[in-house]
This record gives structure tokens, sequence and C-alpha cells, in this order.
């Protein structure tokens, strides 16, 4: 025991730099990080595992061995950190269950130190019924717990009472992590892991003054992570999650493969072939964390390819505006008729995924959300249709036949951010399938998959955040949202079912006027409504009380990517003091970053600006592309400027724009073992 | 004169209606109608000022209750009151001189004037002027002599007038109403050919390759914008469109048929290109005195942008429009709600507007405001005929123009 204190003693400090290395929320992690360890190593049923642990943990060659020790309890450990660095950033009082559980001296003495954690003033006040309703809508399902904010609580609670009770402490977080793939090894390989865990000997401390620069401390991790899932077996995906967040750093755990290999009780069925692919899989990995930069159209070289690969016929629309070559703008209406005479004739394209690009293009659909589903929907149909090919395996046909009904999509109308995260989500799961699956197994575990994140990340985060909302909305508000966000809706039309009276100003601006039809529904449901446009809204905004806005995604800098006038309103509310809520759910956000709303963004159709419905008299711009110098621009998105937004409501609770990064990273992990 | 009254009645009429719209438009009209009120007052023997001024008083006062919120009605009637008192002054002045000349120092006139006959006529000139103007440093560069600087009711003028020879009168009547008269056509060419001096100023402004945003139409702008082009500036032009009136659009084709490169984008990608821009151009309804802008709605949204980027904001706008008022809530109190169908098809929405339904109010209002104040620290530049100036300036600009008296247009109920 001693031995093992001193050790983690040591370490606690380390962690603690990993912890800051965490962009937003840096203290409450770190906090909670050796909270977590410390809780393992001191409470009493730990120790009486690690003596049949020590048993196991024969290895060769002592010093790696130490290390891979280390790496596997970095495992054990960050899992049970993760969690908890992960909800304070959620829901940070959820924690304090787990203090009061362990009444531990440690635990006491740390508990304080979480709820410095709740300065959040949207953390502290929601914890109460948001994280219990998440939980309790979640509870059957334990495998997904781990993305919902309230599952790290309840994990951190499994895993306390579970050491509590006895040398299941361990098991029990990372089960819960891999239910989905139930391997026969997991139990094993948990009490490995923690036995090698408490094994882990003083070489830890070393290896951890090595490493400082937090990427590398992360990379670290992420190979720690490998190394733990090759262990696992098929539970990869768990432990990478859980090993990269505290980003322990045992850098060596890779190369202790031989390790694994020796500890046959830990590892499971599941071998060489595997091994390579994690081996390779860390530089990938460290690749993918940079978001590729996206194809440019000014570059003519790329587009000569990209057109001769194209399904769709586009011509390029004249009289472009010359800060905007890089993105791709076509005539309007060209791309339709063609589409459609050859709707029969797509033989590689499912016609579902057909139907919803014919839909993107004409405009039927539209908002990030119902966009989202709808691709979805039709992937999903395409797989339950798919039928892998003679001499060809299902993950990369697959994978293949998705990027090109991707592309197809993207000629239709180029992709929001939140469809490209849940397209990255599904390749993913795609890859990710265990090869001991058939073709029907397979398929039916994608569609399930599919309908999961669709239920899980777009249906049950709206409530979540509307519940969250709700709260922020008084008796005699008055509200003011810009264009239609189906998520705003909710929130009025839940704070009116409430029963709470408040006012709804709506701006709307042109070419769209989406704000009508929101008009319409609100006004329906008996809201009180005030309707102007977007010029008018420094006259409006004496008025208002709060604005409510929606996002077509969060780019982690914390600007708000949305429909473009998104940002005046913001500033103009800033200008007048009004506080600006954000409302966007977790899976929109987007590492990406952006300072401007020009290096990124889509055009519209020119045609619509010189069309002023209902209006025949102003036709001044008619014929207007027979004039080379006019040019018509209808951007449709717009960045807002972080310091614009007053707080971002999200299904993990409510954050300062500052905590983006944060949420954007804890996302990532945890999507790939969803 | 009923011609005169008719005249006056036609004119609230339209303005009242909004038949008359734009601050040029109607500054034109006020200060023609103005120009025959005058002609045709029969002028006293005694106080020919203070008759015109008041004549001038009755017709302005129905004419800003008309329509308070066009602003520059009431600034041309101002104007005209002013110009009244200032022709009264330098002819007294002249007569004064006249006579301290001719008649050395036995003249009998009121003792107000006796210590200043040495004094040439350009120093009265000034001297009169300057009791109109709020104390400023510059009165006190002028380096005129305590005596002459000191505040001289303007009304005394007339009644000196009143006192002097009968053989002057005459002549000097009928030379006031001329003066007047003169005075108020070149006030009414000045209104015309203010685009032109405010356009000369284009090219120190306007640099190779700039980009310049501007949103909605303003006469103004276009004569500045088209003026650097006439220069050989080639420059590109991003115009908002301006909802709800999509005057925007006209700007645009007017642009393009001059051959500037022109760019029309919708009023809510104005945050998204302002950054690329270099400077904002805009046109205004009217200044205030303290260098607030009432201008088309909408604008309040670029200023704060253009702050935010850093880009200038630059107002261009005749000196019809410098208004001498302070405003006070401007959004409402000189603002126009103008018609919701701008912005709604009556026909889908008119039952939630109805307000008979819902116990009276109804469900849904819409607001179309037809102004925006823009305040003072948003301004980076204001252009005027008289030149660029800064919005701290303009309360200065103002006491050029306006006599203090007259900030407020009501007739005395006596005198």
């Amino acid at each position: 025991m001693d031995l093992r204190r001193a050790p983690r003693t040591v370490i606690d400090p380390k962690v603690r730099q990993v912890g800051f290395v965490t962009p937003g929320a840096a203290p409450p992690p770190a906090r909670s990080h050796s909270v977590a360890t410390d809780a393992c190593s001191t409470s009493p049923p730990a120790p009486d595992l690690s003596l049949p642990g020590s048993s196991i943990s024969p290895v060769m060659i002592p010093p790696p061995r130490h290390a891979s020790a280390d790496g596997l309890s970095s495992l054990t450990r960050p899992a049970a950190a993760v969690h908890v660095p992960a909800s304070p950033l959620r829901h940070d009082t959820v924690q304090i269950p787990i203090g009061s559980y362990n009444p531990s001296e440690i635990l006491l003495g740390s508990s304080p130190m979480i709820s410095p954690s709740s300065r959040l003033d949207a953390g502290s006040e929601f914890s109460d019924e948001v994280p219990t309703s998440a939980w309790l809508s979640r509870r059957g399902s334990g495998k997904f717990a781990s993305s919902f904010p309230a599952s790290s609580g309840e994990m951190m609670a499994m895993k306390t009472t579970g050491g509590g009770g006895g040398g299941n402490t361990p098991k029990s977080s990372l089960t819960t992590a891999s239910v989905v793939k139930t391997l026969p090894g997991v139990s094993e390989k948990d009490g490995g892991a923690l036995i090698e865990m408490q094994n882990e000997g003083t070489s830890k401390p070393q290896k951890q003054k090595t490493s400082k620069a937090e990427r590398r401390a992360i990379q670290e991790a992420q190979r720690a992570a490998k190394a733990a899932a090759k262990e696992a077996g098929g539970v990869k995906p768990s432990a990478s999650s859980g090993g990269a967040i505290p980003a322990l750093k045992q850098g060596k755990v890779v190369k202790h493969s031989p390790q694994k290999k020796d500890g046959p009780q830990v590892t499971a069925p599941v071998t060489t072939s595997e091994k390579k692919v994690v081996d390779r899989l860390p530089e990938k990995d460290r690749k993918k964390d940079v978001p590729h930069p996206r194809m440019q159209f000014d570059d003519k070289h790329r587009v000569e390819k990209a057109k001769r690969r194209a399904v769709v016929n586009q011509s390029e629309a004249r009289n472009r505006v010359e800060l905007f070559r890089h993105l791709p703008q076509y005539i309007h209406g060209t791309q339709l008729p063609d589409l459609e005479s050859k709707f029969f004739q797509l033989d590689p394209m499912h016609p579902s995924v057909c139907k919803v690009g014919l839909q993107y293009l004409s405009g039927d659909i539209s908002g990030g959300n119902a966009r989202c589903i709808a691709m979805l929907l039709a992937f999903k149909e395409a797989i339950g249709d798919y039928t892998t090919p003679p001499e060809k395996a299902l993950v990369r046909d697959l994978t293949a036949k998705i990027s090109s009904y991707v592309s197809f999509l993207i000629e239709c109308r180029p992709l929001s951010i939140s469809m490209g995260n849940a397209i990255r989500f599904l390749k993913n799961r795609i890859a990710k399938l265990p090869h001991t699956l058939s073709e029907s197994e397979a398929k039916s575990s994608l569609q399930s998959d599919i309908d999961r994140f669709i239920n899980e990340k777009i249906v049950i985060a709206d409530k979540v955040i509307v519940r969250h909302a709700v709260t922020k909305i008084r008796d005699g508000d008055v509200l003011l949202t810009y264009g239609s966000s189906s998520v705003v809706e909710m929130i009025f039309l839940y704070a009116h079912e409430l029963g709470k009276h408040f006012r709804v100003v709506v701006v709307d601006s042109r070419p769209n006027l989406e704000g009508q039809a929101l008009l319409r529904r609100l006004v329906a449901k008996g809201l009180n409504c005030t309707y102007t446009h977007i010029n008018a809204i420094s006259y409006i905004m004496h008025e208002v009380t709060r604005v409510f806005l929606g996002a077509s995604s969060v780019l982690s800098n914390g600007t708000v990517y949305s429909r473009v006038g998104t940002a005046c309103v913001a500033m103009a509310a800033h200008a007048f003091q009004v506080p600006v809520l954000i409302c966007c759910e977790a899976y929109k956000f987007h590492e990406r970053v952006q300072l401007d709303s020009i290096c990124s963004n889509e055009l519209g159709d020119p045609d619509v600006i010189s069309m002023v419905p209902g209006r025949k008299y102003l036709n001044h711009l008619d014929n207007w592309a027979d004039n080379e110098n006019l040019q018509l621009l209808n951007l449709t998105y717009d960045a807002t400027p972080s310091d614009y937004v007053s707080m971002i409501i999200t299904d993990y609770g409510m954050l300062p724009p500052t905590s983006v990064p944060v949420i954007v990273r804890e996302y990532r992990r945890e999507h790939l073992w969803i | 004169m009923p011609d005169v009254q008719a005249l006056v009645n036609d004119f609230v009429l339209k303005l009242k209606r909004r038949k008359i719209e734009g601050s040029h438009a109607s500054a034109q009209h006020t200060a023609e109608l103005l120009r025959s009120v005058i002609s045709h007052q029969r002028m006293p023997y005694t106080n020919q000022a203070g008759a015109l001024i008041d004549a001038v008083k009755a017709v302005g006062e129905q004419l800003i209750a008309a329509n308070p919120v066009e602003l520059a009605v009431g600034n041309i009637v101002r104007r005209v009151l002013h110009i009244i008192r200032e022709e009264d002054l330098s002819s007294t002045a002249t007569a004064i001189e006249g006579l301290g000349l001719s008649a050395g120092s036995d003249d009998d006139d009121e003792g107000q004037h006796e210590d200043r006959p040495a004094l040439s006529a350009a120093a009265l000139a000034a001297a009169a002027r300057s009791t109109l103007r709020a104390p400023s440093l510059q009165t006190l560069l002028e380096d005129i002599p305590d005596s002459a600087a000191a505040p001289q009711p303007p009304s005394s003028g007339g009644d000196s007038e009143g006192k002097s020879k009968s053989a002057d009168k005459n002549i000097r009547s009928r030379k006031l109403k001329h003066d007047v008269i003169e005075a108020i056509n070149e006030l009414i060419q000045d209104i015309d050919t203010c685009h032109e001096q405010i356009s000369e100023q284009a090219v120190e402004h306007i640099h190779q390759n700039e980009v310049i945003l501007t949103l909605g139409r303003s006469r103004t702008v276009k004569e500045f914008l088209c003026a650097a082009k006439e220069k050989n500036r080639s420059f590109r032009v991003f115009v908002a469109e301006g909802a709800p009136r999509y005057q925007g659009h006209v700007l645009a084709k007017e642009l393009v048929s001059k051959g500037i490169q022109t760019t029309v984008i919708t009023d809510s990608a104005v945050f998204a290109m302002i950054s690329r821009v270099n400077m904002v151009i805009v046109g205004a309804h009217a200044i205030m005195a303290n260098g607030g802008v009432i201008a088309p709605v909408g604008i309040n949204m670029v200023a704060l942008a253009a702050q935010r980027h850093a880009v200038p904001f630059v107002v261009v706008a005749g000196s019809h429009k410098l208004c001498p008022l302070y405003p006070h809530n401007p959004e409402v109190l000189l603002n126009d709600l103008k018609c919701p169908s701008d912005l709604l098809d009556f026909g889908e929405f008119s039952d939630c507007m109805d307000f008979g339904s819902h116990g009276g109010s109804p469900l849904l209002h819409v607001v179309n405001p037809a102004f925006d104040y823009v305040p003072p620290k948003l301004v980076s530049l204001f252009i005027t005929d008289t030149g660029g100036h800064n919005p701290s300036y303009m309360y200065r600009l103002i006491a050029d123009y306006y006599s203090a008296d007259d900030l407020v247009v009501k007739r005395r109920s006596t005198s």
C-alpha cells in the first residue's frame, strides 16, 4: 500500500499538469483526476484486488512491464478519471454523490475542490434537474450512457460503489463501456488491468516527467489506449476513449505489446492482424486530429478532377463574386432537371439517397437537424438494401459506398458540419465492425447505430436543451429569435406549455424568410409574437430581454456558425446589453476554427436576391447577369464571434463559448464508442 | 394672400400623406414655398423683419406639424428665419455706417449704436453674426471689441430701423425683402447643388481598389461614388439592399450603369462582408446637433459592424440635413412606423393581426420602422458641402446656419 501510494502521490501533480492542458475547464478536470486516482489508490478494497493481480503480472522485462502496467493502470484509472473530468463540464454536481458515497478522507477533501468547477452558473443551476432526467431516460442502456451528461456520474457512482463492495470496481466501469461487444475476455482483462494498476511501479513517475507538451501527452495516451484496446480485444473504443483524456504518459505501452502477448488471460482472441492495425492507427489518429482542409474551388486542377467524377452536371454561375471564388457556385435549377432525368440510371446511387439529394437541391429539406436526419435515414435504408459483392469485404466496400453517396450529396448541396459529424460517426462504426459479425448482423448493428445516433444526439439532445433553456425564461420576458431554429421553437413552445408569460420577437431576413413559417407555427399555438425584419433590429432590441439563436455549428474557437444574419442580431444584442443564448446540440460542434464568414461559407442562388416576392414592381435587377459589373451575393451562413455570445446551451449543459473546445474534445472521444 | 395659403395647405397635405419623401425633395419644396410666402408678404413700415419672421414662423409651424419626422422641413424654415435676421442686421449695419459717416457724431439713434461708428462694415457684420451664435472659441478669436459683440436682441434691429429716417425706410424695406428672397434663392440653389460640392471631395476619400459598403439608396452617395469613378478610380461597391424598400437594387443598377463594380448583398450579410470592406459610406435622413444621425433603417446595424471591424463609417449629407435639435429617444420620437404589408402578406396573416379576435389585442404585431438612429460615437466622419467634419463639430456647424432664437419655431403670442 505504502509503495503504491507513494508513487501516486507523486503522480498527482503530473496528472494535474495534464489537466491544465485541457483548454476550457482545466482546473476542474485536474482536480477530479486526482480525486479519481486517489479514490482508486486509497479505497480499501483495491489492495485486495491487487494481491491476486500481482500474481498475474509476471512479465519478462521488468522495466517495460512496469511501463505497460502503467499503461494499463492508466487505462483503468482514466476510465474512472475520464468520466470525472467530463462530468464537471457537463454537470458538476453530478459528482457530488460520488463524494458523498465515499466518506473516506480524500474524497471528502476533494469534493469541495470539485465544487469550484461549477463556477458556470449554468452548470450549477442545472445540475439538479438535468442530470437526473438524462440519467433516468438513459438508464436502460448502460452502454450508451457514456455519451450523456449524467452517465459520467452514473458510471462513477457504479465504479465507486463497486470499489466499496469488493474487487469489481474497475470491471463495472469498463463493462459499461464494453457491453456492446460483450467479449469474453472483458472481465478478466479488467481484473488484470486493475491488478496491474495496483502493481504499477515507480517507473511511472519518471516517464511522466519526460512528457511535457500536452500534445505529446495526448498522443501517448492514445497509444496507451490502443494498447489497452488490443488487450481488451473488441473493447478498443471504450479503452481509447478512456485513455485519451487523462493522458497519463505511459508512452511505451504500444511497444510493450510482447508483454500483452505474454499475458494470455488478458489478451482477447483477436490477435495479430488487429495488432498491426492498432500499431498503425496512432499515426492516422494524429492526422485525423487536424481537420482536412476543405476543397477550394479556385484550385482549377482539383476542380477539374472533381468535375470528371461528378454525377451531377453543373454549370458555373456567371458573374461570380471575386471574394468567393473558392466556394462552389452553380446556376440554380440546372442540376435538378438533369438529376431527375438520371433518376433511374444512377446505378450506384441508392434511390433513397438520391431522393434526399434531390430534396436538398430543391430546398425541400433545410435546417441542420432535418438535413442530418434525412441523410442518416437514407443511409440506413441503403445499408438495409446493401449486399456485399463477392470477394469484397463489407467494411471496405460499404465505406466506399457511403463515400460515394456522400459525394453525391455534396454535389447537391455542400454538407453542413453536423452532417459531416454524422458521416464521420457512421464511417467510424463501419470501420469498427468486428470481423466476426455476419453480414446481416453487421447491417442491423449499423442500422441500430444510426437510429441511436438520431435518437440520442438529436432527439433527446433537443429535449435536454429545451429543459435547460426553459429555466432561462421568466415571466414578462421578451425573447428574440432570428430565422427559424427547430430547437428554439421547441423551447418557446415548451415554455408556453409551462404557462410562462412571455412575448416572442421573430426577426427575419431575405431571401429565405424562414421566420414567417416559424411565426405561423408560433401564432397557431397562441404565442404572442412580434415580427420584424433584420434592419429594424436596433429598433426592436430596446424591448428585448433575451436572444435565443440556433446554430448550424459551433466551432472550437467559440465562433458560432449559423444562418446569415445571426451575427448581426448577436452584435445588436451585445450593443444593447441583451444576453445572447445559442442553442445547439453537441453533435454539431466541430474542431475547426474560423474567424470570418468568408473563408468557408455556402453560396445560395443569387437569383433569389433580384426577385422580391410579392413585389412585382421591384424589378430593377432583372437580367442582372447581363452586366458583368453587377454581381449578386447570397451568403448562407455567417460566423458570430464568440464575444457576442453569452452562453451556449447544449445537451451537456450550459457553457460559455470558451468551453467549446473542451466539449469538442470530450465529444470526439466519446464519439468513438457510443 | 389666398394663393399662398392654398399653396401652404397643399404642401401640408402632401407632407401629412407622406407624398413628399426624402429630405432633399421636402427641403426644396419648403424653401420654394417660403420664398413665395415672403414675396407675397406685405411689408409694414415698422419692424419689417419682425413681420417677415412672424409670417414665416406661422407657415413653418404648420409645415413642421404636418410631418415632424421630416426634419429637413424644420431645418429650412429655420434657415429662412436666420436669413431674414441676418439680412436685417446687415442692412441695419450698413445704414448705421452710412449715418455714422455722413452725419458724424450728431446721430440721434439710440445709444446702443453710438459707441461703434468707427468700426468697419465687415467688422459690424461679423459682430452682427456673432450675436446670433452661441459663444464660442471663434468669437473670441475674431477679436471684436466687447461692446460690439454685446448681445443685441434681433428684434431691436427692426425697432431701431423704425426709428430711423423715413427717407431711407422705403428703400431699405424694399431692399430687405429683395435681399431675403435673393438669399433664399441662393439657399435653394445650394440644396440643388450640394451633391456636386460633396462629390467633389470624393477623390480625397476613395482610393484605388477600395471596397465600399453602403445600404439602401441615397442620391448623395450615388453622386459621391460616381464622381470618384469619373476620376478613373476603380473600386468595388457592396450594396445592401435595404429591406423593406429594397432601394439598394436601384442604387446598384445606377452604379452599374456608370461602370462601377457592384455587388448586391442581403442586409443580413452585412456583418459577414464588413470584414473585407475598407469604408462604409451612407446617406442620412438628418444629422442632429450632437452628431447623431437619423438614417434609413438598418444603418445602425451597419455602423455597429463597422465599429467592430474598425472600418471608417462615413456619412455624406447636404447641409440642409443639419438639424439644430438634440435628439431625445430618437428611435421612438423621430421615427415613422410603416405599413406591415411591406413585411408580411396580409392575406396570409391577417387573421392573427385582427384586433377583434383575441380580446382586443392581436397575437401578432408587425414592426416596420423607417429610420434608425446612429449615435455619434459610431460615426467617423461627416462629409457635407462645406467639407469633412467630426461628429463633435456638428454643433458648431449648426451655429453657422441657424439662429439660436429659432430653435423652437413657434409664433410668439404677442408682438
